[in-house]
């Protein structure tokens, strides 16, 4: 084919005279355009809020005082007028009760991750970055944390520190510091050897830049995903604390303790004994399916 | 082979050194000594001071460390503050009772766990692959111990077909006393089911899309030899996270122990936070965190010797 037969097929079919380059959408974008997709995330993300609500919401939401007793109202079963979900062992209100007592749960769940999220970031970064001296010993004192099964640990601490919430924030904050030191250790190492980080570093980037504009975003993904993942066993183990009764102290509203104070009455009034696990349960199975789907939608290999 | 079984038994020591320092460390962060808390507030100075020297709580705290670590290397680890027995007798005791619920519960968790898994990785994207993976995310979000109530509720409380408490009586007839264990293991269970079962999907999915898979395939085996080969491929992950998974068997079921009233070694410590007991508490933390280190050591070099490109 001559050339001038090329110009004339070119003139003649104007999609080749411009040819039109999708613009590509940044990551965050394309992760957003997939969850949005994802009707499981979508509806699991939905009932987080709504639990959010309601227990944020608990003076508008939940009708009753969640400390005031009757003795005469002890143990009604669900559906007793005036008390929809039944009372507990003492005639307090459970509905009020269970809106009041996701605010601790919810605490005590998120606070450890997020404390740990930031201990364990900020060593894990170090850790990676500077390997050597710092890195070995970091991840070797890490190691030593390793070695025990994370519920003992926890059981452990808390046992020792005494009853309280925040004895169990901190111990769940220590349980959850190794794992993250971890995986933030192997992103940054990984990281740390890209040819972009050395070429911003023989360009004469400094040290605290790298780390915040190269090392932080790509490190951030990851350990954030895993933080999501990790607020589902937080919420149940901080509820096992307060179960144990090692964590909130009554007669504060908490699920793990409810179920608990409720568990002498299960032969009473089997099925409002079982409630505040279900709380439990709900919550921490939306946020593990949440994970899920974020993990899906910011890992790009899976949607290829 | 030898070699890496020998420096990873090597690089056990240090670590094990490393427990023993955590565990004595954590019974003294609190301040206070352990005697201050539970004698009567009328006792005499002599008296505390006599209990001190008897319980070894008098001496300074590295001299403590090292007296108890240099016992506890013998099987030594004292008497109980609360009843004076030997502490070495209870944690037996207890640690027999676990092992029997933790070893039936990874039996029949890691099973179950392991062949739903392959399943839903067999028919990938088809039913039993979402039912699966209903089933496994609703086996990671449960909490055991409510649960275990939900159990109690329905085969002891709503039907009368199992024991909801303790584990029998030794005069009871064996199928009586094997009663007792079916709630507890089935229980205990869940989590390692769901927990292996996401992994050895995961895995064996990864491994299918492996090239070699395709060669096995051109080469004219059929569906089962490949997924024999495929099996062997995921075998050491999938190991590693049962080893792990047996370790929080041991040292987690404290919280299903409670709730089944099960005199294992969680319901020990339990006790013995409950009542301060430290010889008991550091002896329990110590052996359950040994027994885990021991497990993961076993598990690298299980893992070691199934594939060769782990030996590094």
């Amino acid at each position: 084919m001559s050339q001038a037969t090329l110009d004339l097929i070119r003139r003649e079919l104007p999609l080749h005279e411009t040819p039109q380059v999708a613009a590509t959408p940044g990551y965050w974008k394309a992760v957003g355009q997939r969850l949005l997709r994802d009707p499981v995330t979508i509806a699991v993300t939905l009932m987080l809020c709504g639990i959010l609500f309601i227990s944020l919401g608990a003076p508008l939401v939940a009708g009753a005082d969640p400390y005031a007793g009757s003795v005469l109202a002890r143990l009604k079963p669900i559906g007793t007028p005036g008390h929809w979900l039944g009372t507990d062992e003492t005639g307090r209100d459970l509905w009020a009760r269970l809106c009041y007592g996701g605010r601790l749960s919810l605490l005590a769940g998120i606070l450890p991750v997020s404390i740990s999220l930031m201990v364990g970031g900020f060593l894990g970064i170090l850790a990676g970055y500077a390997g050597g001296l710092i890195g070995t010993l970091i991840m070797r004192t890490m190691d030593v944390f390793y070695a025990f099964p994370s519920i003992l640990l926890a059981i452990a601490i808390c046992g020792l520190l005494g009853n309280g919430l925040s004895n169990s924030v901190i111990a769940l904050s220590v349980v959850f510091i190794p794992p993250m030191v971890r995986i933030s250790e192997t992103v940054t190492t990984q990281a740390r050897q890209l040819d972009f980080v050395e070429a911003a570093r023989a360009s004469g980037t400094t040290t605290l830049q790298i780390i915040r504009h190269h090392i932080l975003a790509n490190v951030l993904g990851p350990i954030l995903v895993y933080a999501t993942s990790l607020i589902s066993v937080s919420i149940i183990l901080s509820a096992g604390l307060s179960f144990l009764g090692l964590g909130v102290t009554p007669p504060q509203p908490e699920w793990g303790l409810m179920l608990n104070s409720l568990r002498q009455a299960i032969y009473v009034q089997p099925y409002v004994a079982a409630l505040p696990g279900v709380m439990i349960f709900t919550t921490s199975m939306c946020f593990n399916l949440m994970s899920d789907g974020f993990r899906s939608a910011m890992d790009v290999r899976l949607n290829k | 082979m030898l070699v890496f079984a020998a420096r990873r038994i090597i690089q056990a020591v240090p670590i094990l050194l490393g427990v023993s320092l955590v565990v004595f460390g954590l019974v003294h962060i609190v301040p206070g000594n352990p005697i201050d808390l539970l004698m009567p507030p009328e006792a005499s100075p002599a008296v505390i001071a006599q209990m001190k020297a008897a319980f070894g709580f008098d001496k300074p705290l590295y001299v403590q460390y090292l007296l108890w670590l240099g016992r506890a290397l013998h099987g030594d680890f004292g008497l109980s503050v609360f009843n004076a027995t030997p502490v070495w007798g209870q944690l037996v005791t207890a640690l027999g009772n676990t092992f029997v619920l933790a070893i039936l519960a990874a039996i029949l968790g890691f099973s179950l766990g392991t062949s739903l898994g392959l399943t839903a990785a067999v028919f990938h994207g088809r039913w039993p692959d979402k039912l699966f993976s209903a089933i496994a995310t609703t086996g990671v979000s449960l909490p055991h111990y409510w649960c275990a109530i939900v159990l109690v509720l329905t085969f002891a409380v709503l039907h009368d077909w199992l024991p909801a408490q303790g584990m029998g009586d030794d005069s009871l007839p064996l199928y009586a006393r094997l009663e007792y264990l079916v709630l507890p293991v089935v229980t205990l269970s869940l989590i390692p089911m769901g927990v292996i079962g996401r992994l050895v999907r995961a895995t064996v999915l990864e491994i299918f899309s492996q090239e070699f898979v395709g060669a096995l395939t051109a080469k004219g085996l059929t569906r089962w030899p490949v997924i024999r080969h495929v099996c062997k491929n995921a075998a050491p992950p999938v190991l590693a996270l049962m080893g792990l998974q047996f370790g929080y068997l041991l040292g987690g079921s404290i919280l299903v122990e409670t709730v089944f009233n099960w005199p294992g070694s969680g319901n020990l410590l339990n006790l013995a936070i409950f009542r301060r007991d430290i010889p008991v508490l550091q002896a329990t933390i110590l052996v359950l965190a040994s027994f885990f280190v021991m497990l993961n050591l076993l598990v690298d070099i299980a893992q070691a010797a199934i594939d060769p490109r782990i030996r590094r």
